[in-house]
């Protein structure tokens, strides 16, 4: 379990609904390691100020992850966590290892934007 | 929002976590101002074991600690905020971060930490994450059976690639100098180890693959010759900068871009004080940044009593 305040990913079902109730949305995928916990702490704190956006965790080692871990788009990566920006279901962006705030952001201004988020 | 404050403190490490506590227990309005993630390098430590009075503890487990004991007093911490100017050297210093909030306080503490050192060749940048690495605990389980090289020749470097002689097939410590910082007891432990193979007086020029780190190019410092030496992953390990950069033009700075203090651990401004990793000293661990911490807040109180 991971020891995040963020929304975390219970079963391949409840991401599949997690993709299809939200227009954005952002997962961390990975472990309670040094590289992972900063980027659920940035997260945790845009949650308020990027309400139009989904911040979800996801267990690295749990049975339900490859829905993250076989992903094309993580096929390269080599570094945890895995994070995965998704719009309408469909992958906008994906990083391997750790994100500053600035990094993160920069990515959902570009990706994600308040009018898009009504579904 | 109250924007006035007895003392800011600029970074919320071990140092300047313990400051906050010291501060706020002591009733002084005081405000944490952090660039990261709250508790600094400690939260890269999958495991402290020597910190006294504690066991065993993660290191992200000891900063929330830390963290709450520090806000149970009433300071105020405002994390992953970017300061963006500076205005130390009046009675009331002035700090602005990113979103244009700006803070006054009597007093500052600076305690902004450090981070890993890059090697900032070509790259670098390009496979962060995608073969390069700068944590053994996080990544080393991707390089199951894989080669590897670890750059670097001190504790962390030697450590580390003995640790990962776990998962990969063959480590390649490759190092600057024709011998090592470690402790001998590390070294001997490497060279015993028949999965680590070592390549000295040479550094990482280049980084190349195609979406992944595939090689790197490997210079030989003697003779500037330079290898090209197919690679699943590297893992860099060369010691820590201090995050000073904001503060060149505004306090004194060694060579090394560590803050000067005198032995009340003040700065050159009077007012302004430093602890932690970012200062200049010999040890950095989480005892002696938390004794920095303390030193700087006691001598920060007895600055505002003055």
């Amino acid at each position: 379990m991971l020891m995040t305040n963020l929304t975390h990913i219970e079963s391949e079902d409840h991401f599949n609904q997690t993709l299809s109730e939200n227009k954005n949305v952002m997962v961390c995928c990975g472990r309670m390691g040094p590289m992972c916990i900063p980027v659920y702490e940035v997260m945790e704190e845009l949650e308020d100020e990027y309400n139009h956006v989904k911040f979800v965790d996801l267990e690295f080692d749990s049975a339900h992850s490859h829905v993250i871990r076989m992903l094309p788009e993580c096929q390269t990566f080599n570094g945890l966590p895995f994070v995965v920006y998704f719009r309408d279901g469909k992958v906008v962006k994906a990083t391997s290892s750790i994100q500053y705030r600035d990094q993160v952001t920069s990515i959902l201004d570009e990706h994600f934007t308040v009018e898009e988020s009504i579904k | 929002m109250n924007t006035d404050y007895d003392v800011i403190v600029l970074g919320g490490g071990p140092a300047g976590l313990t400051a906050g506590i010291y501060l706020a227990r002591g009733k002084h309005n005081t405000l944490i101002l952090n660039e990261g993630a709250i508790g600094g390098q400690t939260v890269l430590t999958h495991e402290v074991a020597n910190y006294p009075g504690v066991e065993n503890i993660n290191g992200y487990q000891l900063a929330r600690i830390m963290k709450k004991q520090a806000t149970d007093f009433g300071c105020k911490i405002r994390s992953n905020v970017k300061v963006t100017n500076l205005e130390l050297s009046g009675p009331v210093k002035k700090i602005e971060i990113n979103n244009k909030d700006t803070f006054s306080a009597k007093a500052v503490i600076l305690s902004p930490g450090g981070r890993s050192r890059e090697l900032g060749v070509p790259g670098e940048n390009e496979f962060k994450g995608k073969g390069i690495s700068y944590c053994a605990t996080c990544d080393g389980d991707f390089f199951q059976d894989k080669e590897i090289i670890v750059v670097g020749g001190g504790n962390s470097a030697i450590e580390e690639a003995d640790a990962l002689t776990r998962y990969a097939s063959k480590v390649t410590v490759v190092h600057q100098f024709d011998h090592f910082q470690a402790y001998e007891h590390a070294v001997r432990t490497a060279k015993e180890n028949p999965k680590i193979e070592f390549i000295m007086e040479s550094t990482i020029a280049e980084f190349k693959g195609e979406g992944k780190l595939e090689a790197v190019t490997v210079k030989n410092l003697k003779t500037a010759e330079l290898t090209e030496l197919p690679i699943d992953g590297v893992f860099i390990f060369i010691g820590y900068v201090p995050n000073t950069e904001v503060f060149k033009d505004v306090i004194s700075l060694n060579n090394y871009g560590e803050i000067e203090i005198n032995q009340n651990f003040e700065t050159n401004i009077p007012g302004v004080f430093a602890a932690g990793d970012a200062i200049q000293k010999r040890y950095r661990q989480i005892t002696t940044a938390v004794s920095d911490g303390t030193i700087a807040a006691l001598n920060t109180m007895e600055y505002l009593h003055d």
